[in-house]
């Protein structure tokens, strides 16, 4: 997938120089410490509140709300209509609203088009269902190359297209936060939508990826 | 503005490098900048455009060499001095000279509400008529503001069709520079590879690109 090599397994705390998965200069963690404290001295900041909006992110909110909204896409026709038809309401009736997920638009991935989400200006990203983006999202060569390659980009991610099938790439430049309806893989009659929605991946819904049918 | 942050097209940054098992946040620091970022936000004193704006000045060899929150933390000092929320002698000694005046930190209990109430981008449609509908064809125009905008370098002088009308939004150019909130119709546009990067695009390839409708014109 990659030409150049990570270790993951050692300790990003002490490496000292940034790299692709995070800066880990100490001077960074210094300065972010003492604006809290400045933004704390002057009332404009409650350190608890930080503390909350973190769990948020952390623990609340994140892609298995997405994946919730596709396993019950692939098993209702009428939601899954609702839900290719007022993205943002059909999202709300699941409770996943707010915060960078006010507009939503669902892209439906089929056997003859593949929907694939960028943001090439920032790191745009439908926050209530999928969480906080990945860095790779967010990264110079995702945003660079995705427009101009993108198959070259699905192929690094084990996605190969045949010619016939159309690519779409959507940049989001505006506040509309897109998330891709991956297809339902062969295989999966008869699952519920708890187990569907354990094969749902994160980059399958930002159209990166495929959904595997289950492993027997 | 022809800042670094507007990277769609560029060569040279070799592959996508996923990581497996990826945590929301590296390191503590952030989760913190994050939140800060997210927490005076809530202060109404500045809106997302300004946010993105500020962050777009970061000087483009900085902005390569470093990481994505650092990136934040940046537009964040830069707006906390801007709209006096922070005095630059106190962001350089990192020492308060006095309490803020007139504005109440968010409380823990605030925020739910806040995240869940932000007020949307989105305006009634009746403030202003479409343009443009859905099959048009239309042209991006040759712009290079110094200013926010949101219409990439590569996607500007370019020949699309409109795939639809998503209504009423607020004009982010505007927004950024002034605060005040113009309506305009926001529309996908559909660009085929080919007219975006010529020849060796492929044929079945096309880009969808969300754009305000100052940014176009009509094409014949």
């Amino acid at each position: 997938m990659s030409e150049h090599h990570h270790d993951h397994d050692h300790d990003h705390e002490h490496d000292d120089r940034p790299g692709p998965h995070g800066a880990p200069l100490s001077d960074v963690q210094l300065r972010v410490r003492a604006l809290e404290s400045l933004l704390v001295d002057k009332g404009l900041v409650d350190p608890k509140a930080l503390d909350t909006l973190i769990d948020t992110y952390q623990t609340k909110v994140g892609p298995r709300n997405g994946a919730r909204v596709v396993a019950k896409a692939w098993l209702d026709p009428a939601f899954k209509q609702r839900l290719l038809a007022d993205s943002t309401a059909a999202i709300a009736e699941l409770g996943y609203i707010g915060r960078q997920g006010e507009d939503m638009v669902v892209l439906e991935n089929t056997p003859k088009v593949h929907n694939v989400v960028v943001c090439t200006l920032c790191s745009c990203y439908p926050w209530p269902v999928l969480g906080l983006p990945p860095v790779w999202y967010k990264s110079g060569p995702y945003r660079a190359r995705t427009v101009i390659d993108p198959r070259g980009v699905l192929h690094e991610f084990g996605v190969d297209l045949a010619e016939d099938v159309e690519v779409r790439v959507w940049d989001s430049t505006a506040e509309l936060r897109y998330l891709v309806l991956p297809e339902r893989p062969a295989g999966t009659e008869g699952l519920s939508e708890e187990q569907l929605a354990e094969l749902v991946t994160r980059d399958s819904m930002i159209g990166v990826a495929r959904v595997n049918p289950p492993r027997r | 503005m022809n800042g670094i942050h507007d990277l769609g097209g560029m060569h040279g940054f070799g592959p996508v490098d996923p990581e497996p098992n990826e945590p929301v946040f590296h390191h503590e620091w952030e989760g913190r900048a994050f939140a800060l970022n997210l927490a005076t936000g809530f202060l109404g004193r500045w809106n997302i455009d300004m946010g993105r704006y500020a962050r777009e000045h970061m000087p483009p060899a900085e902005y390569l060499a470093t990481t994505y929150y650092e990136h934040w933390l940046y537009g964040l000092e830069r707006l906390l001095v801007e709209k006096g929320l922070v005095t630059a002698n106190e962001l350089a000694t990192m020492r308060q000279n006095g309490r803020a005046q007139g504005l109440k930190a968010i409380a823990v209990e605030d925020v739910p509400m806040m995240l869940r109430n932000r007020r949307a981008a989105r305006m009634g449609d009746r403030l202003a008529p479409p343009r443009f509908k859905a099959g048009d064809r239309v042209r991006t125009k040759n712009l290079h503001p110094t200013g926010h905008t949101r219409l990439p370098r590569y996607a500007r002088d370019k020949i699309g069709v409109v795939d639809r009308d998503h209504g009423v939004f607020i004009l982010p150019d505007e927004h950024a520079k002034s605060g005040t909130k113009v309506p305009a119709h926001c529309y996908a546009v559909r660009f085929e590879g080919r007219e975006l990067w010529g020849p060796h695009a492929g044929p079945r390839d096309a880009v969808y690109v969300d754009c305000f409708e100052p940014y176009l014109e009509p094409a014949s």
